[in-house]
């Protein structure tokens, strides 16, 4: 038998993202039903037991589950519908402007729910070895840092013994901890870049605290065991190139990759949205909204993020512009934005004139003397200088309406006053 | 002149602070630091090292077989290897809320561990 339901706005996903956002449009009276496939709500922050999160969305340091809690409990007493071990499976905008999800889950088996507007939260996955290519056998013991994760924190399942770790993203560092104080060895942390692309105070506090070698400009040239990983071997990079006479071997039983995250936007570009290929989410206004009307986006689906407080404050502002939608206010208009010189991106991707806009970038230098600009139509708008620019960390700015008054392109920069190049 | 250098860890920015003194008896000036949280962190660090800890302990919960827990506090690091063995050796029953006591002062230090999610059954 398939179920029928119908709500005014339907929430894809139960992490921080989806969970702020449906605790915006619950509290407004407007009936909100937030799906995920897991059997409990928030997201990827189950897993994270480590603490570091909440200190601007909450004002206190917290750890992953408590964030969790934190926001399932805003969710739930503003009246959300949660409805866990459901997967959506299907998404498509019916021709009256509504749309129509199909829900798989064990308990109910399909239903079809009908919701006036969408917001899509459904976080991002890892990229795994299979995009990176690297030769070799392909035996046991090879992981992505967040799988790991899962199997340590959740399942209890210790994933080997004496552990290599690729990538020195903050997950590949957090989990380096995580291992040595689960028993396991962690031989080295080996990055391809010249610079470590987590956090310092994970540098600090996740090797060095347990003085774990973390090889910069090295690069995996091979994985090496039959049934079960034996070794890695790893050469030190000179301008992107392997010195294979200067390669060594790291014996091993377990490698993780932490090479980073995608947005996860099946969904998304079923019902049609318009997709940007430099942070892999949604093309969006500066109301989070799509290019198909009446679906917003906001997390680490829309971009991912490295602070769990920006996912909740970017998907609670989608869920407040679903309800002025509902209301029947017209949309942003659509002028654009582009990332220029030193960026990898901005987000929105228009802005609207005399809107006071917050930005989020991601650099693509590092940087301890930069200035942003905002050019509008070829005349510099705004400008600030910022003296701690890190590809690992997005930069955010707020352009007040009053500096955005005609239409036009708006062009951002990052210009270097004295730079390294990451 | 003695000089050393660390990484704040207490936000996500990650100062990188000196810290100098003048012999080994004098006190210590701190630089580097963007709020005076830098500053403590840095005193602490050079004279009693502490970490918050945050571990899984195994429940008897069919829903989650493994519960989150953390210290309330940072705990001097010397306890912490002694504090994760004893961790992995329980088994908790629940329901328990996010914030109960699991461990009240351990070893003396003020430190308890408590839960860092909730779980009803
Ligand atoms: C290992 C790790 C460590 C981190 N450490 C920190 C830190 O120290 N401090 C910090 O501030 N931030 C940290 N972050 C970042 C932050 O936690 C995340 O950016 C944030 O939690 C992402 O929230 P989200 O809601 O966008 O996505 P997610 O938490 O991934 O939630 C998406 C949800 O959507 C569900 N979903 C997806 N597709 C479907 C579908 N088709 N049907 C039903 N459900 C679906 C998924 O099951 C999932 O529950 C870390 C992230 C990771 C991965
Ligand atoms: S000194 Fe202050 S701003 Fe700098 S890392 Fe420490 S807490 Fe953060």
């Amino acid at each position: 038998m398939i179920h029928l339901q119908s709500c005014d706005i339907a929430v894809i996903g139960a992490g921080a993202a989806g969970l702020a956002a449906a605790a915006e449009t619950a509290a407004a009276g407007r009936s909100t039903i937030v799906i995920d496939r897991e059997e409990l709500p928030g997201g990827i922050l189950r897993q994270c037991i480590h603490n570091g999160f909440g200190l601007t969305y909450f004002k206190e340091e917290l750890t992953g589950p408590e964030y969790a809690c934190r926001i399932t409990g805003l969710a739930r007493q503003a009246g959300a519908e949660l409805r866990l071990g459901c997967a959506v499976i299907s998404a498509v905008r019916n021709a009256d402007g509504t749309f129509e999800l199909t829900l798989l889950s064990a308990a109910d088996g399909v239903t079809k729910l009908t919701a006036r507007a969408l917001i899509l939260a459904m976080g991002c996955r890892e990229r795994n070895r299979g995009n990176l290519a690297i030769p070799g056998t392909r035996p046991a013991g090879i992981y992505t840092a967040g799988a790991a994760q899962k199997l340590l924190n959740l399942e209890g399942v210790l994933p080997g013994r004496r552990a290599v770790i690729v990538g020195s993203g903050d997950i590949g560092l957090i989990m380096a901890r995580r291992f040595r104080w689960s028993g396991i060895e962690v031989e080295a942390v080996i990055e391809i870049m010249r610079h470590p692309s987590g956090l310092p105070r994970n540098i600090a506090q996740c090797l060095n605290d347990f003085g774990i070698p973390l090889h910069l400009e090295h690069s995996v040239i091979e994985i090496g065991g039959r049934e079960r990983v034996e070794y890695v071997d790893v050469a030190p990079l000179s301008d992107g190139v392997p010195q294979l006479e200067r390669k060594f071997r790291i014996l091993c039983d377990t490698v993780l990759f932490s090479v980073g995250l995608i947005p996860e936007n099946e969904l998304s570009a079923e019902l049609g949205v318009e997709l940007n290929p430099a942070t892999g989410g949604a093309v969006v206004d500066c109301d989070c909204q799509t290019s198909v009307p009446g679906v917003f986006a906001g997390g680490n689906v829309l971009h991912v993020h490295d602070l769990v407080d920006f996912v909740s404050a970017e998907a609670a502002a989608a869920g407040r512009a679903a309800l002025r939608y509902l209301d029947g206010q017209p949309a942003a208009a659509k002028n654009p934005v582009r990332a220029g010189a030193n960026l990898k991106y901005a987000i929105p991707n228009y802005f609207s004139p005399a809107r006071t806009t917050e930005f989020s970038f991601r650099p693509l230098i590092l940087s301890n003397d930069a200035t942003l600009t905002a050019e509008l139509n070829g005349e510099t708008v705004w400008k600030r200088r910022l003296r701690h620019i890190r590809p690992a960390e997005m930069l955010k700015a707020q352009l007040p309406g009053d500096l955005l008054q005609q239409d036009g392109e708006l062009v951002f920069n990052l210009i270097q006053e004295e730079v390294q190049h990451a | 002149m003695l000089e050393k250098h660390l990484i704040c860890i207490s936000c996500p920015i990650g100062c990188e602070l000196s810290a100098g003194r003048e012999s080994d008896d004098s006190t210590w000036k701190i630089t580097g630091n963007r709020c005076p949280r830098g500053e403590a962190y840095a005193l602490a660090e050079l004279t009693d090292p502490r970490r918050v800890v945050t571990a899984v302990v195994r429940s008897n919960s069919p829903v989650q077989p493994l519960l989150p827990v953390r210290t309330d506090q940072p705990l001097p690091k010397r306890f912490i290897d002694r504090l994760l063995n004893h961790l992995y050796t329980l088994t908790v029953k629940t329901p328990v809320k996010c914030g109960d006591v699991l461990i009240d002062n351990v070893e003396n230090s003020g430190v308890r561990v408590i839960f860092s999610c909730d779980c009803e059954k």
